[in-house]
């Protein structure tokens, strides 16, 4: 508890859109998360969950608030060396990835960015830790399935060795399997590197494997913020909270009613 | 299970690349009714391709055959291009798994949903009102602010429901849904699933639903087939999916994370040879 804050947010504020179509996408979110933490972000579809780790990577200036990143506030735009310690994995690995560009250039282009050398032997052992083989290496993104475009977006990420990683849904795409070798990768890492990470995830067990702490997000703001202690014991304090627990145990046609009445009213 | 809508019998897929043919779907037979048939498995296993390969929406490098693959009248191996072209979409929908890139990026999202509707004589007002009526259904909070949106101005959960809304417009017999629901949170998944579950129920759809959330195919589907390496390797109820036979399926039930019993690491599925032939 005593580990300096590595990442600060403070009174953010993102809006979309002018009149009819304003949207106040991220509306006064606070939080901190501590060197070498897991702090996860769960929360409604459309809550403004990207839009925060969009701004915290530096891809979108037109926020309001602070933000603190290893204790030097964020610039805009951030400078290159920012870029190399705080990494991201997109939500949609194939809108992030270039078409036209095979497993091998994905790879060696954020290297050459940033003038790392020995860009063979890094490219070969980042697509063996996130278990792609070295068939994969001339391949372009329409010819790998979604969970092999999720792990090449993954290899992009860690092939800059960040000391932040930002992850937005990264095994939602993955079979189970690939999944607990993809968490267990990470974890290896968080205890190697001292990695800084928050996770958004709609899988709660996912958080509650991975995070130390999580913030429930609705409509812009952070409603809830709980430690997974207190998650895996059910205790969540705000109804929407509770809901999420209670939907998380799989589909049940009654709930399903009940929940629908809820977003009615 | 009801009378079967969809029969696919003995298909083969094969992809050419430059080093060498990848045969990503190995003979797989099943058959769809009136009913929610859940495939899970590995990843690359070919759950997407079988999906597309029904709709003959394969990629150019691709090479697919089957001793028989029918919907109702409808010959899907046999059929023209012309014949495919009244089947996709109206008759049978797909919601792929890449919703965003699956979207034309320069066309604003209630229009595209829109499309759906082409050649049914409605006017401008009626198309709007019925897309909006749509998006509302499955759950959008502001549905006419998210009609002139861009497909890169949605989030990645509403981009599922603007594809969900798209392939349901047409009320098709049959629906193949790609990890439908992975970027929705968890209590607006419950209610677009019950949205399926009342037109699998009520209107008799028939539901392939592929997804990586064992839980979530266990209590949502009737049926499940578990795919590996191109082939199913084993089938179930889905109630009885946490009973499954195979080690492959065994694997997958013990790498999942459990909110309730926190471990240091997820076991890891040991891949055996042997699965690939049996
Ligand atoms: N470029 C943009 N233009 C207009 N609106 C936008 C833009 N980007 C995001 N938004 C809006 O901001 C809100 C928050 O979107 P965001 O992608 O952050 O949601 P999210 O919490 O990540 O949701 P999901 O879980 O579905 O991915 C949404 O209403 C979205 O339509
Ligand atoms: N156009 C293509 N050219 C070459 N190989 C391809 C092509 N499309 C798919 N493949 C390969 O075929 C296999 C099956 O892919 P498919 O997308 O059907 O997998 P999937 O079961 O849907 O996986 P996921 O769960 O990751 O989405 C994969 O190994 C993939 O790399
Ligand atoms: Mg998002
Ligand atoms: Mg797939």
């Amino acid at each position: 508890m005593t580990e300096p804050a590595m990442i600060d947010v403070n009174t953010l504020r993102i809006s979309f859109g002018h009149g009819a179509s304003l949207v106040h996408a991220v509306d006064g979110v606070s939080f901190t998360v501590r060197e070498g933490e897991t702090f996860g972000l769960v929360g409604e579809s459309g809550c403004g969950k990207s839009t925060v780790l969009r701004a915290l990577c530096g891809l979108n200036p037109a926020w309001s608030g602070d933000i603190s990143i290893a204790g030097a506030a964020l610039a805009r735009p951030p400078d290159r060396a920012f870029f190399r310690r705080v990494q991201m994995v997109f939500q949609d690995p194939y809108g992030s990835l270039h078409p036209r560009h095979t497993v091998n250039t994905t790879l060696g282009e954020p290297l050459a960015i940033h003038g790392i050398g020995d860009r063979d032997r890094r490219i070969v052992e980042v697509l063996e830790q996130v278990g792609l083989g070295p068939a994969f290496r001339y391949r372009y993104p329409h010819q790998l399935s979604g969970g092999q475009r999720q792990r090449l977006a993954i290899a992009r990420a860690l092939i800059l060795e960040p000391r932040v990683l930002l992850l937005d849904e990264p095994t939602s795409a993955l079979d189970v399997s690939v999944q607990a070798e993809i968490l267990n990768l990470l974890t290896d890492l968080r205890r190697a590197r001292g990695l800084t990470c928050i996770l958004v995830s709609h899988d709660l067990a996912v958080v509650a494997h991975m995070c130390n702490r999580l913030a429930v997000m609705m409509q812009g703001r952070i409603v809830e913020e709980l430690d997974v202690a207190a998650l895996a014991e059910g205790r969540t304090a705000t109804e929407y909270g509770t809901g999420l627990l209670t939907a998380s145990r799989g589909y049940d046609r009654r709930l399903a009613a009940a929940f629908v009445e809820k977003t009615e009213e | 299970m009801s009378d079967p809508q969809l029969i696919v019998d003995d298909l083969h897929v094969r992809f050419r690349t430059p080093q060498r043919i990848v045969h990503a779907v190995r003979g797989v037979s099943f058959t769809v009714g009136r009913e929610k048939v859940g495939i899970v498995g590995e990843s690359g296993s070919g759950k997407s391709t079988v999906g597309r390969a029904i709709l003959r929406l394969t990629a150019p490098n691709a090479t697919v055959s089957a001793r028989r693959m029918a919907f109702q009248s409808v010959d899907l191996a046999g059929a023209s291009e012309n014949a495919m072209l009244k089947v996709r979409g109206r008759r049978i929908g797909m919601i792929m798994q890449d919703p965003r890139y699956a979207l034309d990026p320069v066309m604003r999202v209630g229009e595209q949903i829109g499309e759906a509707l082409d050649g049914r004589g409605l006017s401008g007002a009626e198309r709007r009102a019925r897309v909006l009526a749509m998006l509302e259904a499955v759950r959008i909070r502001n549905p006419q602010r998210v009609y002139d949106l861009y497909p890169h101005e949605v989030s990645g959960g509403m981009g599922q429901r603007i594809m969900i809304a798209m392939m349901l417009l047409p009320e098709p017999d049959l629906m193949i849904a790609d990890e439908p629901t992975s970027a929705l949170d968890v209590t607006v998944r419950m209610q677009v699933l019950a949205i399926l579950d009342e037109l699998v129920t009520n209107r008799g759809l028939g539901l392939i639903f592929i997804s990586h959330d064992l839980n979530l195919v266990a209590s949502f589907c009737d049926r499940v087939l578990i795919m590996y390496a191109g082939r199913i390797v084993e089938e179930c109820r889905a109630e009885d999916l946490a009973a499954a036979q195979h080690p492959y399926t065994r694997g997958l039930l013990a790498s999942l994370p459990r909110i309730d019993a926190r471990r240091e690491r997820l076991s890891v599925l040991q891949r055996d040879p042997a699965w690939l032939n049996d």
